[in-house]
C-alpha cells in the first residue's frame, strides 16, 4: 500500500518523510531508505506522475553543462584560465576557448582575463563533480565591466530570472540596469543611477525572500513601480 | 538516595523552554540560534568549499568539519581562557561525528563543509546544544541531509532518569551520571552517545527512551524555526 | 582586491553616494542591547551597525596589582575575528587584525579615564580587581572597529560587580555596584577610512577592501583626544589627518546620543 503523505507545492524539510511504499519514485533531493521516500533539503513539493522532486529553497550550487555562471579569475598557464565560481572545485577556461581570436600558447593571456577579473561564463563540460570547463565563445560572454556584485541562494535563481527570463526582464526595464545573473548565485548589476541599481537589488531580494509564494511577479511590479 | 524533586521543580520527562531562530549570521551560507534553559548556541555554516591542506581531502565526498568554541564570558564561574582546549578539540570532534552520518556530501568532493559553534551563555547541556543548532544551520545552507539530528543530555540522579540535566544537576551532591546523546529523529538511530559517572544498564535504556522523546520535542522547535523563515512569507 | 568592485565603489562615491545609497558620512542603523549573557557574564551587550553584528562580555577577577601600580586594578581586552563571522576570517591563533582591535579598544578606553583604576583596588599592593573584556563579531560586514568598541563600553556600562563572600567572588550574585563609568570621561571611538580621494565613515566589508587609509580616533565629551590608530598602507597628508579627525569629532557626538540613549 503506498501513500503520498505531502501535496504539490507543500513545504519539506530534511529527514521529511514524503511518501511509503515503492509505488512513488525518488527524483531531485528525495531519497528512498527502505519503504520510505525522504526529502533531503528543505523545498517545494513537484509531482510528477510516479517520481517526487523536491524544488529546493536553499542548497548550493551544482554546475550542470550549459549553466551561465559567474566567477573570478584565480589563475592562468598554458591551460587557459582558471576561475573560481564559489565552490570547491576548479572551472577552467581551455586555452581555445577563452577567445574568438586564436591564441598562441605564448599569447600574453592577461590580455584577455587578468587575475581578479570577473566574467561571465558557460558550463561546457562537467567532470565528476570536481571539475568542469568554461568557455568564453557565445553570446553575453565576456569580461564584466565595472558594476555591484551580489551574492544570492543559487535555489532561486530560476525565481530570479523567471519564465523565459520574464522576472530578470522586468528588472532590468524597470531600473535601466544591466544585470547579468550567474546560476551559481553571483548577480552583477550595472546602471547609471545608484538608486535604480539599489532599487534592483531590493527587487531581487525581495524574490529570495518570497520565492516559494505565488503572485510574486505582480508584487515585485508593484515594487518597481512605486515612486520613491 | 532519592531524588524526588528536580531542583528547578521539572517533571523528570520535562525540557528547559526552548528558542530558535534560523538565519541569524548574514554572512553564512545557512546558521542557527538554539537556546535551551540558560545556554545559548549560535551555529554557522560555510561550504561546501575548498579545502586546504590537500592532504585532508576525501576525493569521493566533501567533509564536516566543526568548530566548537566557548566565548571566554559564557562561563558561569572564572572567565574562560580563549583558544582550542582539549575539552573543546574532544568536542568538536564529537559534534562532527554527530552530523556526518546524516549528511550526503557525495556531490562534492574534495570539499569541506565548516560548521562553527559558539556558546554565548552555558549552563549546561552545551554540546547538546550546539549539534542542535548546527543541524538547523545545515538545514539552513541546504546541505543534504537524511534526517534532523537533535541532541539532549539525560541523566541518572538518584534513583531517577531525567531529561534535559541542567547545571544544579550535573553538581548534585551525591554523584550523578551526565549521558549526552543525539538522535536522528526519523530513524531513531543515535549518533552521539557519551556518559560520564554511575550508572546502570536499565538507566541506559530508559534514558536513550527519553531522549528519543526529549529529541522528538526539540526537532518541533527546529522545524518551527525553519517553517519562520521558509514559510513566513506565505500571504 | 578585484577591480570590478572596486572601480565601481569609487563611482558611486564620485557621485556622492554609496552601494547602500548612504552619504559618505553616515552610520548605518546602531542599536546596542544589554545583558545578552547574563547568567555567566557580569556585563554584556550585543551592537549592531548595519548587519555588522558583534557581541561582547565583561567577566572580572582579583589578582594582585603591578609592582608599578600597587592600588591600581586594570583592564585585558580580547577581540577575536571568529571565522563564523566571515568567509574569509580563518581559524586559528588570534590574527594581526584580532590583535590590532583588541589593542586600539584598549587604548581608548584605558588612555580616556572613564575608569579610575584606583576604585578598582581591593587591598593596596595585595589584591585589586583586574576586568577581562572580551568582543566577538557574529557578522562581519566592515567597520568592526567602531562597532567593537562600542560593544565593549556597553558591556561595560552592563556590568555589576558580584558579590565576594570571605574573600571569595560569588559568581552569579551581582551586587548594585557597576563600573562606575566617569561621566565627563566618557570616550567614543570613530574610524574614518579614505578611499580613493574621499573620506568614508562606517564602511562594509566591501567597501573596505577599497580602502587605502584609516584612522581611529577616541574622542572625549569635551573633543579632547584620548587615542589615535593609522591603519593601512598609504600614507596620509596632515591635512588629510585634520579632516579626518574633524570627521570623527563630529560623528562622536552622534554616537554618544546612541551610546546615551
Amino acid at each position: 500500500m503506498s501513500n503520498l503523505l505531502v501535496e504539490e507545492k507543500q513545504i519539506v524539510y530534511p529527514g521529511q518523510v514524503i511518501a511509503n511504499g515503492m509505488d512513488f519514485l525518488p527524483s531531485a533531493n528525495v531519497l528512498r531508505d527502505k519503504d520510505e521516500l525522504v526529502a533531503t533539503k528543505i523545498g517545494m513539493i513537484s509531482l510528477n506522475g510516479r517520481f517526487v522532486k523536491i524544488i529546493p529553497l536553499t542548497g548550493p550550487y551544482v554546475p550542470r553543462d550549459g549553466d551561465i555562471v559567474i566567477g573570478r579569475v584565480t589563475a592562468m598557464g598554458p591551460f587557459g584560465w582558471r576561475v573560481n565560481i564559489g565552490l570547491p572545485s576548479e572551472a577552467v577556461i581551455p586555452l581555445k576557448d577563452g577567445s574568438s581570436d586564436y591564441l598562441q600558447r605564448d599569447a600574453d593571456l592577461s590580455k584577455y582575463y587578468n587575475f581578479g577579473d570577473h566574467v561571465v561564463a558557460q558550463v561546457t563540460k562537467v567532470y565528476n563533480g570536481k571539475l568542469f570547463d568554461l568557455t568564453m565563445k557565445g553570446p553575453g560572454l565576456r569580461k564584466l565591466a565595472p558594476g555591484r556584485l551580489m551574492t544570492i541562494g543559487a535555489a532561486k535563481v530560476p525565481r530570479v530570472i523567471g519564465k523565459k527570463g520574464s522576472m530578470i526582464s522586468m528588472i532590468k526595464d524597470h531600473t535601466n540596469c544591466k544585470v547579468s545573473v550567474g546560476q551559481n548565485g553571483i548577480v552583477w548589476i550595472s546602471g547609471d543611477e545608484p538608486a535604480m541599481e539599489i532599487r534592483a537589488v531590493e527587487a531581487i531580494r525581495l524574490i529570495e525572500k518570497e520565492s516559494h509564494t505565488s503572485g510574486l511577479t505582480d508584487r515585485v511590479k508593484e515594487f518597481l513601480e512605486k515612486k520613491k | 538516595m532519592s531524588y524526588t524533586k528536580r531542583t528547578d521543580g521539572r517533571k523528570f520527562d520535562e525540557l528547559r523552554p526552548m528558542e530558535a531562530k534560523v538565519g541569524v549570521v548574514k554572512n553564512a551560507k545557512g546558521s542557527a540560534m538554539f537556546k535551551i534553559g540558560k545556554t545559548i548556541a549560535i551555529a554557522a555554516v560555510y561550504g561546501p568549499r575548498d579545502l586546504y591542506p590537500a592532504h585532508l581531502q576525501d576525493p569521493t565526498r566533501a567533509i564536516i568539519r566543526c568548530n566548537y568554541n566557548m566565548m571566554a564570558f559564557s562561563g558561569s564561574g572564572d572567565r574562560v581562557r580563549p583558544g582550542p582546549s582539549r575539552r573543546s578539540k574532544e568536542i568538536s570532534m564529537i559534534t562532527e561525528k554527530s552530523l556526518t552520518p546524516m549528511v550526503d556530501l557525495k556531490a562534492f568532493p574534495g570539499g569541506v563543509v565548516d560548521v562553527f559553534v559558539e556558546l554565548v551563555q552555558t549552563d549546561a547541556g552545551t554540546r547538546c546544544a550546539g549539534i542542535t543548532a548546527a543541524a538547523l544551520a545545515l538545514a539552513d545552507a541546504g546541505i543534504p541531509m537524511l534526517d534532523m539530528v537533535s541532541a539532549v543530555a539525560v541523566g541518572r540522579i538518584g534513583d531517577k532518569v531525567v531529561l534535559d540535566v541542567d547545571k544544579e544537576e550535573e553538581d548534585y551532591p551525591d554523584g550523578m551520571a551526565d549521558i549526552p546523546l543525539a538522535i536522528a529523529n526519523r530513524t531513531g538511530k543515535i549518533t552521539l552517545l557519551q556518559a560520564d559517572g554511575e550508572f546502570t544498564k536499565e538507566d541506559l535504556k530508559k534514558g536513550i527512551e527519553l531522549g528519543k522523546k526529549g529529541c522528538a520535542k526539540i526537532l518541533e522547535v527546529q522545524l518551527k524555526a525553519l517553517k519562520e523563515k521558509y514559510e513566513g512569507a506565505k500571504k | 582586491m578585484n577591480s570590478l568592485v572596486k572601480d565601481h565603489t569609487l563611482a558611486l562615491l564620485a557621485k556622492g553616494t554609496r552601494e547602500d545609497s548612504r552619504k559618505t558620512d553616515e552610520y548605518r542603523d546602531i542599536s546596542i542591547e544589554y545583558g545578552i549573557s547574563p547568567k555567566s557574564a557580569e556585563g554584556s551587550a550585543r551592537v549592531k551597525i548595519g548587519d555588522t553584528e558583534v557581541v561582547a562580555g565583561v567577566k572580572v577577577e582579583m589578582g594582585r596589582p603591578f609592582p608599578d601600580k600597587p592600588d591600581q586594578g586594570s583592564i585585558m581586552v580580547n577581540c577575536e575575528l571568529l571565522p563564523m563571522s566571515n568567509p574569509k576570517f580563518e581559524s586559528g591563533p588570534p590574527s594581526i587584525g584580532s590583535i590590532e582591535l583588541s589593542r586600539v579598544t584598549d587604548r581608548v578606553l584605558r588612555e580616556s579615564g572613564v575608569l579610575d583604576f584606583k576604585k578598582l583596588c581591593i587591598e593596596k599592593g595585595e589584591k585589586v580587581w583586574n576586568l577581562l573584556i572580551d568582543i566577538y563579531p557574529i557578522n562581519a560586514d566592515g567597520n568592526l572597529f567602531d562597532a567593537a568598541y562600542l560593544c565593549a563600553l556597553a558591556a561595560l556600562k552592563d556590568m555589576k560587580f558580584p558579590k565576594v563572600v570571605d574573600e571569595k567572588i560569588q559568581y552569579g550574585t551581582p551586587s548594585k555596584q557597576g563600573a562606575n563609568l566617569v561621566k565627563d570621561r566618557l570616550p567614543l571611538s570613530c574610524t574614518v577610512w579614505k578611499i580613493g580621494d574621499h573620506l568614508v565613515i562606517d564602511p562594509t566589508y566591501t567597501e573596505e577592501q577599497c580602502a587605502e587609509g584609516r584612522l581611529t580616533v577616541g574622542i572625549l565629551p569635551n573633543k579632547a583626544l584620548c587615542a589615535l590608530q593609522k591603519g593601512q598602507e598609504k600614507a596620509l597628508t596632515s591635512d588629510e589627518i585634520d579632516q579626518m579627525v574633524d570627521l570623527a569629532i563630529k560623528k562622536s557626538l552622534e554616537l554618544r546620543k546612541v551610546f546615551e540613549k
